[in-house]
């Protein structure tokens, strides 16, 4: 499996998706913002960081720079992307997926691990992982509080888009396991193909027992199948 | 038309008359207004250290470990196969003060520069943070803002910050202390150094443009506060972190190469400082042209585009035939890169400006000529007053450990860490809340630990005492991860230099620092000095702080201090006495500061940490934490909370007091959670190494007991270390 991983001025967990694929025996390279044309890839992933410093809205501008128009055309004609944090606002900015993220709640950053459910496993990217499975899996944004419209927040639910919600230690999800604020404790979500995914977790973090844990690992190992 | 520089101009600049009077011998002449500024920027206290020089200079900065030592950019240590740790301390007080979150975030920039300049992927940040009494009005908005900014950069530049300590202090009211702390990891071969070699080669401009910010900043932080000093808020400078990441990303890139013949970052001074530094190290001359510094307003004078402290430049001075490769990469990465300059062999400083020079310095004035003062200081008087227990209101212990936990200097502070990204590059190991940070070097199996510490009263008490315990304590942390410490770097935190007193306070301290360092192997490379710390004449507690780097080899398994199950032994190392003197006892319960620090015994603290280490490496221990602020009981707490895993704790065997046993302060101890299995084999190490140590209880669920005196559930240990902050 071939995939690429858009780097923008920002970017700063690019390094750390990249030693995850590679890991999982992904063909990985690197493609600079700047670039007008993507490598042949199975797999496109936009890593979290602040693309262009987060200036104007996060996400924004790198919603709007040259190497995204390739990477909109790829999701259209069906190839994987995976956005990750700053990667799932760039790609809510793009119109690939719907809704945004506001600031969370408390205003405040937010870094911690938090246990998120798989709600479905039926998908090129769940698929290892067994439905309601709790991950524990770390987040750090400012802006991971998901928002969408009551019509679209239906079609979400009645079509299974929703990809992670936040919850406790035994699946319950409830205000009090919300960390931002997120619209019905959503963290994650397809796409209306399910070739696209956004989530505010880092699963490149948890691939290293040494580091934290493993939960990540079904992720990258659901899409190298 | 130059200004006319009077009296009040050259006290305005900071500077003395008799400084001045220098100024002009030097010279043979009277300097213009730009050059009195230049002068200003270079012999002011921060950049000159004229008042600390004399003493830094007794502190050990060698050992095998070291590849350079105070002086550069940052200090760096090396930990094996071509790898080389860079690293170092600085503060950010004045401006953090004035403008809280903008403070804070250059304070980070600024150490990060430092560390990247000489060729090092930074990969941890640190910080230590005092601020005033929480009940202060000031204090509720100047954590929220330097937290804010401390995050704010470092989440955004994507370096993880990983530890750092909080504390309050009615001392700190009037002047909060921000000392932030950058780790980078570099190849022992791709180091890269200030010094200028060769005449005529380019100097180039890299990175933002300058504005008016930050003009002066250097001789701000060289003074003490008064009633305007929230006047002073132009000179704190703006911090722009996505900036900075492109600045790291084009200059390691550059560094891939040997383009480079030296680089420094403009931090405190600016341009000025910059190419002085450069120039001087290089005993070479430098000449600028300031018509081509990029600008970001119109019309700037020479006087500001020299002293400006726009963040995110650097210069750098390039190898002959590289300018259009290097340009190619800060193009890629949208930043300006502009020769401004060539290095000359006239050993002077020459400003052009309009086709005109416009100032003309030697450099050695600026540098090794400027100012250097043996400044009169005073031995501390140390109090002969004993503490007498009896004299105070009999606690219960449960009682007075509650005070303690729920204060806000030992409560919680995952309200705070939780804003910082802790996890970004993927190799923290261990993160905020133990003893040290771990982090892994990138591909590798082994890790650095890292941490930073300070003990203001008892510098305060007894500054010789103080500084000591400082370097202990910090060793003693890394040994509880189970690192051997390696080197440490320092920032200096005091008051006025001209008070005698406080100069007193400032030589004692670094009397003891220097002894323990020496010691324990544990050399100095890297450094700040804050003096002027204090308004209206009140000067802050002698604060300073000290970051440790230490080496684990292998990282099979890192150690922490939270209990790991139940039916451990619970072993402490090293001596008690019950020394209650300036402890967190008194200080939490009756509000009391008084008595003398407890004293500290090289020695024991040598082959306390030692063994500790061995039986760490050894695999023969599950958790360990050192025993600080609080004593005994404290640690033991501190290893529950988290854990939710009790102990049962024996009374105290033969006659002692149960308060001094459990909240004395004694230095040199550790408190280890042993496998029962392996109790003998411990013992026997211990007792072939002639190391004190006691058997004092074992782990159990739920409950942290001493017999007889406290038993609470270790859930509402938790809640009484977590609820300080909700209520603020």
């Amino acid at each position: 499996m071939r995939s690429s991983v858009i780097v923008f001025p920002g970017s700063n967990c690019d390094r750390d998706v990249a030693v995850a694929l590679e890991k999982m025996q992904f063909k990985n390279q690197m493609v600079w913002h700047k670039e007008t044309s993507l490598p042949k890839s199975d797999l496109i992933v936009i890593p979290g960081g602040f693309s262009y410093g987060d200036y104007l809205r996060s996400g924004a501008i790198a919603g709007k720079s040259l190497i995204v128009e390739e990477v909109i055309k790829a999701g259209k004609s069906g190839c994987l992307i995976l956005g990750i944090c700053n990667g799932f606002q760039i790609l809510t900015e793009t119109g690939l997926l719907k809704g945004t993220l506001l600031r969370n709640k408390n205003l405040k950053f937010i870094n911690e691990d938090v246990n998120i459910k798989v709600m479905n496993n039926q998908t090129k990217f769940t698929s290892k992982y067994n439905l309601n499975q709790i991950l524990k899996i770390n987040i750090a944004h400012n802006e991971g509080n998901y928002f969408t419209d009551t019509k679209h927040l239906e079609k979400l639910k009645k079509d299974n888009l929703i990809a992670f919600k936040y919850c406790d230690e035994n699946g319950s999800t409830n205000d009090q396991f919300n960390p931002n604020g997120a619209l019905e404790n959503i963290a994650g979500i397809f796409n209306e193909k399910k070739n696209i995914l956004g989530m505010m977790p880092h699963p490149e973090r948890m691939i290293d027992k040494v580091i934290s844990n493993t939960d990540g690992v079904n992720l990258f190992s659901s899409l190298i199948n | 038309m130059d200004m006319k520089i009077t009296d009040k101009i050259i006290e305005k600049h900071g500077l003395k008359i008799q400084e001045y009077n220098n100024i002009q011998k030097l010279l043979k002449r009277d300097p213009n207004f730009l050059e009195l500024g230049i002068f200003s920027a270079m012999w002011n206290e921060h950049c000159s250290y004229k008042s600390s020089k004399i003493h830094l200079k007794k502190l050990p900065t060698k050992g095998k470990q070291v590849i350079q030592g105070p002086g550069e950019n940052a200090g760096i240590i090396d930990i094996g196969d071509n790898d080389a740790i860079v690293f170092k301390i600085e503060s950010h007080n004045h401006p953090s003060y004035i403008e809280p979150y903008q403070g804070a975030a250059t304070g980070v920039g600024g150490i990060l520069r430092d560390v990247f300049t000489m060729g090092a992927r930074p990969i941890a940040l640190l910080n230590s943070l005092h601020f005033g009494s929480p009940s202060h009005p000031k204090t509720k908005n100047l954590l929220n803002g330097v937290v804010s900014g401390i995050g704010g950069y470092g989440n955004c530049i994507g370096i993880p910050t990983v530890a750092g300590e909080i504390k309050f202090n009615d001392t700190y009211n009037e002047n909060i202390l921000v000392n932030a702390m950058a780790v980078g990891h570099a190849k022992k071969d791709k180091i890269f150094y200030s010094k200028a070699k060769g005449v005529n080669k380019a100097v180039v401009y890299v990175g933002s443009k300058t504005g008016r910010d930050g003009i002066h900043g250097a001789s701000m932080a060289s003074a003490e506060f008064d009633e305007n000093s929230e006047e002073k808020k132009p000179t704190v400078q703006v911090g722009d972190p996505f900036t900075e990441k492109l600045l790291l990303e084009a200059c390691l890139e550059l560094m891939k190469d040997d383009s480079i013949i030296a680089i420094q970052d403009m931090g405190a001074a600016g341009l000025t400082s910059s190419s002085v530094e450069m120039a001087s190290k290089g005993l070479l001359g430098i000449e600028l042209d300031l018509d081509k510094v990029p600008c970001r307003e119109e019309n700037m004078t020479p006087y500001e585009m020299m002293l400006s402290e726009s963040q995110e430049r650097m210069l750098i001075i390039l190898e002959d035939n590289k300018e259009e490769s290097a340009r190619k990469i800060f193009k890629k990465w949208d930043l300006d890169f502009v020769v401004i300059g060539k290095t000359t062999n006239s050993k002077n400083l020459t400003l052009k400006h309009n086709k005109e020079v416009v100032g003309e310095i030697p450099i050695e004035a600026l540098a090794s000529k400027a100012p250097l003062y043996d400044r009169k200081w005073k031995k501390k008087k140390l109090t002969k007053k004993n503490i007498e227990l009896k004299k105070f209101k009999k606690l219960k212990i449960e009682d007075a450990l509650i005070k303690i936990l729920s204060s806000p200097n030992n409560s919680n502070k995952s309200w705070v860490t939780k804003q910082y990204d802790q996890m970004v590059m993927c190799d923290t190991v261990q993160r905020s809340g133990s003893d040290a940070a771990i982090i892994r070097i990138h591909n590798k199996d082994k890790a650095i630990a890292v941490t930073v510490d300070s003990s203001a009263n008892y510098c305060k008490s007894d500054p010789i005492t103080g500084g000591k315990q400082i370097v202990c304590e910090n060793w003693r942390n890394l040994i509880s991860v189970g690192a051997q410490p390696l080197a440490i770097t320092n920032c200096l935190n005091f008051g006025n230099p001209e008070n005698e007193e406080i100069m007193g306070e400032f030589a004692e301290c670094l009397i003891g620092i220097k002894e323990a360092c020496e010691f324990l192997n544990y050399p100095v490379v890297s450094g700040n000095v804050s003096f002027y710390n204090g308004t209206n004449k009140k000067n802050i507690y002698p604060t300073p702080v000290i970051g440790g780097v230490g080496l684990i080899n292998t990282l099979s398994k890192p150690i922490d201090h939270n209990f790991k199950k139940i039916n451990s032994i619970i072993i402490l190392i090293g001596k008690t006495f019950g020394h209650l003197g300036q402890s967190c006892y008194l200080k939490e319960n009756f509000k009391i500061e008084e008595g003398n620090p407890p004293e500290i015994n090289l020695i024991n603290e040598k082959n306390n940490g030692e063994a500790v280490l061995n039986l760490i490496h050894k695999n023969l221990v599950i958790s360990a934490h050192d025993v600080s602020e609080g004593g005994l009981i404290v640690a033991l707490s501190e290893m529950s909370i988290q854990s939710k895993i009790g102990v049962r704790i024996e009374k105290a065997k033969k006659l002692r007091n149960l308060t001094e046993f459990f909240f004395g302060e004694d230095q040199g101890r550790y408190v280890l959670e042993i496998d029962k299995k392996n109790l003998s084999k411990v013992e026997k190490i211990l007792k072939n190494n002639d190391i004190f140590y006691e058997n004092i209880g074992i782990t159990q669920k739920t409950f942290f007991e001493i017999e007889g005196e406290v038993k609470i559930d270790t859930n509402d240990l938790f809640k009484k270390n977590n609820q300080w902050y909700n209520n603020f």
